[in-house]
């Protein structure tokens, strides 16, 4: 069974090919962060033109890395959402294409699954199991009974912790995206500062990311005013250890009343070694029979093989080319 | 030669199977719909009405600018694609040499097709048909505010038909320019036809379907400012594979 997937919620063009759903054949991925980087974050315009100057290039490359053909092909997988609507589509109209030419069927992606389906890559899932999904635009504790089932069992009420690393990285001036930098600077420090960690104690798994960003801004600004120089690398580790210690401590508790057999981690903000090592040493201290996945550095951004993962589990649901299928850019789990 | 032709580059959405000198199939719809949702199953559907499927289509024919950037997006995405995935030859054609093409005018004439850039702005050209009554491209494709066009063609002399269907809304301003020397088009003539646009494609060179881009004729306003302070970088290619 061998799928071309095609991912383009962002600011990634991304085409792969997934045998089985948990083997990559090839996974093309094609930033547009250099162009971001000019603005200070993604603007979506500019991500869409990106999108349809590289979309066939990229497919192409895809297919050829694989050395599969068209006819090898059992199916088209793209992101259908969630993400920015004019860069959904790019992905969208163009699987329509290709499947139609081909006559071949088409399978909608959730890009949310698509990160979570990004560890059976790595190692079969084992269910019931409990993801922690972190990116730029999501936060949540999703607990799965079994494959395409997804229950949020907690989510964050303001800022998802990816924004918030972009938007202190902005205070303290790293270049876009400020996460990857911020955790540099977060290994050379030390936490001095205390952030808050907000509802760490609170009996739900919700998260809140605004207080702690608001915490550091008014932090970094009451400095400026009064002439002082505060340390970048403590201020860096002071943010991360709040973030991370909200995080590990929420998946914990939820891993151990859920009774999970397997934790997985997913979403951008997996690629942070802050989160990657500090749930690792929890798991294995708190929870020491239950297996913990995370995904390799390459399929925590944003890719199309994990889209191609995650469409396998609807092989057998769209078996058509959906001609009128279009982008949903508010998509949930 | 058999053309699969299609343009959703504003509110309209026209598609068309034409084979040699014979439309087979044509469809226009002009309401406000969603043209992602639209095009392809229209597609489809112009290619059974025409008896025919895209193995037996020899060229895609796109209106690729300008207009929406989002409908140019759908089309030249679905274009490409399509034309990649099938090896078929793909050509983009301008969206306003396609309303041009409605005009029947001799000649004499001029054909100002015009398209709302929004703010006072257009998009437009200057096309004329040659003794043969082939249509010609007199000057480029522009986005330009709209009296600022309609001054410079009080330098030229003959007449000006505005063609398009936002031709309406600005026909006042180009005639405080250009008084009685400026007519409109009919609107039956206001719609692009996908079947007009296969003709224009039939003579032109074909692309590869890597390279067919949008033509927006206006670049994306973070972008513009920015290259006006980073001139140096003009042209700069942003994207990496990682």
């Amino acid at each position: 069974m061998l799928i071309l997937s095609i991912e383009t919620s962002c600011d990634e063009t991304s085409a792969a090919v997934i045998e089985n759903g948990d083997t990559i054949l090839s996974n093309v991925v094609a930033s547009q962060i250099n162009s971001h980087k000019r603005f200070g974050g993604v603007v979506p315009e500019i991500a869409s033109r990106h999108h349809v100057e590289y979309i066939t290039l990229i497919i192409e490359e895809a297919m050829e890395e694989a050395y599969v053909q068209f006819s090898d092909l059992d199916a088209i997988a793209v992101t259908e959402g969630p993400g920015l609507v004019g860069a959904l589509l790019i992905g969208v109209n163009a699987a329509k294409a290709i499947a139609f030419a081909h006559n071949l069927p088409l399978i909608p992606v959730n890009h949310i699954a698509g990160h979570i389906y990004a560890n059976q890559l790595e190692a079969p899932l084992e269910f019931p199991l409990l993801a922690l999904v972190v990116s730029g635009g999501h936060t949540e504790l999703v607990y799965m009974k079994e494959h395409g089932s997804f229950e949020i069992i907690g989510e964050t009420r303001d800022d998802a912790a990816g924004e918030a690393y972009d938007k202190i990285g902005r205070v303290i001036g790293v270049p876009y995206p400020g996460g990857k930098h911020i955790d540099e600077m977060a290994q050379l420090g030390e936490d001095t500062f205390n952030f808050p960690r907000a509802m760490i104690d609170e009996d739900n798994y919700d998260f809140s990311f605004s207080g702690l960003k608001s915490a550091f801004i008014n932090k970094v600004h009451n400095a400026d005013q009064k002439g002082e120089e505060l340390n970048r690398e403590d201020l860096a580790t002071s943010f991360q250890h709040a973030v991370v210690d909200v995080l590990v401590s929420k998946t914990v508790r939820a891993a151990k009343e859920y009774d999970v057999k397997q934790i997985i981690l997913a979403g951008g903000v997996a690629a942070n070694s802050g989160l990657r090592a500090g749930l690792k040493a929890a798991v294995a201290e708190e929870l020491n029979d239950v297996p913990l996945i995370i995904p390799p550095l390459s399929l925590c951004g944003d890719n199309a093989a994990m889209i191609g993962a995650a469409a396998f589990l609807d092989k057998e649901k769209y078996t058509d080319t959906n001609l009128a299928l279009n982008a949903q850019p508010g998509l949930t789990l | 030669m058999k053309i699969l032709a299609f343009d959703t580059s504003n509110q309209p959405l026209t598609v068309a199977v034409v084979e040699n000198h014979t439309i087979l199939s044509e469809q226009l719809i002009n309401v406000k719909r969603n043209h992602s949702l639209q095009l392809m199953p229209a597609i489809e559907e112009a290619l059974k009405q025409a008896n025919t499927t895209l193995t037996e289509i020899d060229r895609i024919a796109v209106a690729n600018g300008p207009g929406s950037y989002t409908g140019l997006r759908i089309a030249v995405t679905v274009a490409k694609s399509l034309a990649w995935a099938q090896k078929i030859e793909l050509v983009g054609i301008s969206s306003l040499k396609v309303l041009a093409a409605n005009s029947l005018s001799t000649s004499n004439h001029y054909i100002v097709p015009v398209i709302d850039a929004r703010r006072q702005n257009i998009y437009t050209g200057l096309y004329q048909r040659d003794a043969a009554g082939k249509l010609v491209e007199v000057s480029a494709d522009v986005h330009i505010e709209s009296s600022d066009y309609a001054k410079q063609l009080t330098e030229i002399e003959g007449t000006f038909e505005l063609i398009g269907l936002d031709a309406p809304a600005f026909y006042e301003t180009f005639k405080a320019e250009l008084s009685d020397r400026v007519v409109l088009a009919p609107p039956t003539q206001n719609l692009p036809h996908a079947s007009a646009l296969a003709f224009l494609a039939q003579e032109d060179e074909a692309v590869p379907a890597h390279e067919l881009v949008p033509n927006y004729l206006k670049l994306a306003e973070a972008e513009e400012n920015w290259l006006e302070e980073n001139p140096d970088h003009k042209g700069d290619d942003w994207v990496e594979k990682v």
